[in-house]
């Protein structure tokens, strides 16, 4: 880890001021992934700016269903939040299915929706990463990508993305609310994370300086049943190989909304469309479940190594949907 | 307005300079470079050994401490942001001497081969008791998955810890 400064700011205004001043200036949260890249040298901030204490940490009932979660609010805090659980099953059940006590206690939210690839590639300063190092091209593409996503890949990065609970906030249409040194913006949750494409550098639209306040989520009735669904190499303590954030509404046996996102295959969290698409008006089987994910899967460009996410994302859908649909299960 | 708001905001570092960490319930003044993680401050600046240093990018759980009162890896916490905080280690779980009854139920259930991890472990075990996320082994299991034992002590580990919730733990 290069040498760098540190500062604990009084208040949020003078945060930012920090950070946008400087062109190596950068937020410090939970540290999880900043601590743990800058001593690996793929990041290397020369000021980092100290947000612990400066923005909510808690989870406000909004009126009409939905929860506002505050952006330095723990990964551990909002899983076990009334609310969320009450409302939004799918969020807590992501939370807990990811990462270890230890780092839900310290990662915050704000912070989880900018965490870094887990790419080998990218973590190893000696690998080419245009990620990393634009221009420098993709060890991936030839290398060991049995774990690399297979949804939302280009020529130039086909790293996955890393995060389960933003997988149930794609799905749940979530909104990120921002500050900026003139004022601030909110992004659509699915906007909020970036294919790729030719700038795999750039992951989300956020300016330089630029901090996450809260992230809303509106209200879903259909989410209150809800699941997360997540497949990996062993039980607990692993980034998915494939994850599903499911929930679905029957009426006489039809399927009359749905939400559908993967994790674990894509290059961002994965909102299913197709399948989501497929499944309004079809009947709540495992035939319709079945041809929605093969729908969905039908845009997939795997590699020889992670050919089997195809199959294993188009079951772990079905898995989800038979979970909530059979005989009124949890 | 920004260049006033920087220099009134107290930046520190790159160059070492004082901190003070408040560490099981007593203050400590030391010198560190930003960039020291809370572990490194523990064992090189303050001489506090029984926190480990495994893999020092936080997936192996041996440097587990509790800031204020929540168990948290010290190797991916800078040592700076625990100033006003209060840290619990390894070395301040045993009171007068005696030790805690996790330590003891570790003792007893032989939960440790190598013990490098011991350390990290009973301090997500004592925290695991706490949070009440012990009921029964899977969820055992599931809640101490955050600290890796290459011996595979784990079914010692998860005995010691039954030993201490269905309070038969004792003092060794």
């Amino acid at each position: 880890m290069q040498a760098l400064s540190y500062v604990r700011p009084a208040d949020t205004d003078t945060a930012i001021a920090l950070v946008a001043g400087r062109p190596d200036g950068a937020y410090l949260a939970g540290g999880t992934t900043e601590v743990d890249l800058a001593r690996l040298d793929v990041v290397r901030p020369g000021l980092l700016v100290d947000i612990n204490d400066l923005l909510p940490d808690c989870v406000v009932e909004l009126q009409g269903g939905g929860v506002r979660i505050g952006s330095m609010a723990r990964m551990s805090d909002v899983a076990c939040s009334p609310p969320v659980v009450e409302r939004f099953p799918m969020i807590s059940q992501a939370l807990l299915a990811g990462a270890s006590a230890q780092l839900r206690n310290m990662a915050s939210m704000g912070g989880n929706l900018c965490q870094a690839v887990r790419c080998g590639y990218f973590r190893d300063v000696a690998s080419a990463c245009n990620k990393r190092d634009p221009g420098r091209g993709c060890a991936a593409l030839e290398g060991i990508n049995r774990g690399h996503a297979i949804l939302g890949v280009s020529d130039q990065c086909i790293a996955t993305h890393p995060s389960d609970v933003a997988v149930a906030l794609v799905a749940l249409n979530a909104v990120v609310h921002t500050r900026l040194p003139g004022g601030g913006r909110t992004i659509s949750i699915d906007d909020f994370f970036l294919l790729p494409g030719d700038t795999p550098q750039r992951e989300h639209p956020l300016d330089h300086g630029e901090l996450i306040t809260a992230i809303e989520v509106p209200a879903a009735p259909v989410a209150r049943r809800s699941v997360y669904l997540k497949f990996r190499d062993r039980q607990s303590y692993e980034f998915a190989l494939a994850s599903v954030a499911a929930a679905i509404r029957v009426e006489d046996g039809t399927v009359t909304e749905v939400r559908l996102a993967l994790g674990g295959v894509g290059t961002k969290p994965w909102r299913a469309r197709r399948a989501e698409a497929s499944l309004l008006g079809q009947p709540a089987d495992e035939a319709s479940f079945t041809e929605a994910a093969r729908q969905e899967l039908a845009q997939a460009s795997p590699r020889p190594q992670n050919a089997f996410k195809v199959e294993l994302a188009t079951r772990a859908i079905v898995r989800a949907l038979q979970t909530l649909t059979d005989g009124g299960a949890r | 307005m920004s260049t006033d708001v920087i220099s009134q905001a107290a930046v520190r570092g790159p160059q070492a300079g004082p901190a003070v960490l408040y560490v099981n319930g007593q203050e400590h003044g030391l010198r560190v470079e930003p960039r020291v993680s809370l572990l490194d401050a523990l064992r090189e600046h303050l001489g506090l050994h029984g926190s480990k240093k495994g893999c020092d990018q936080g997936t192996c759980g041996a440097c587990t401490v509790w800031v204020d009162g929540r168990r948290v890896l010290a190797c991916l916490t800078l040592a700076l942001t625990c100033e006003g905080r209060e840290v619990t280690t390894i070395e301040g779980l045993s009171t007068d001497g005696s030790l805690h009854p996790m330590q003891a139920a570790f003792i007893d259930q032989d939960a440790f081969q190598c013990g490098y991890c011991t350390p990290g472990q009973i301090m997500s075990a004592v925290a695991l008791l706490n949070e009440g996320h012990a009921d029964d082994d899977t969820e055992i299991a599931e809640w101490m998955s955050g600290n890796i034992c290459r011996c595979a002590a784990y079914p010692n580990i998860r005995a010691a810890i039954r030993d201490v919730r269905d309070g038969a733990g004792g003092e060794g």
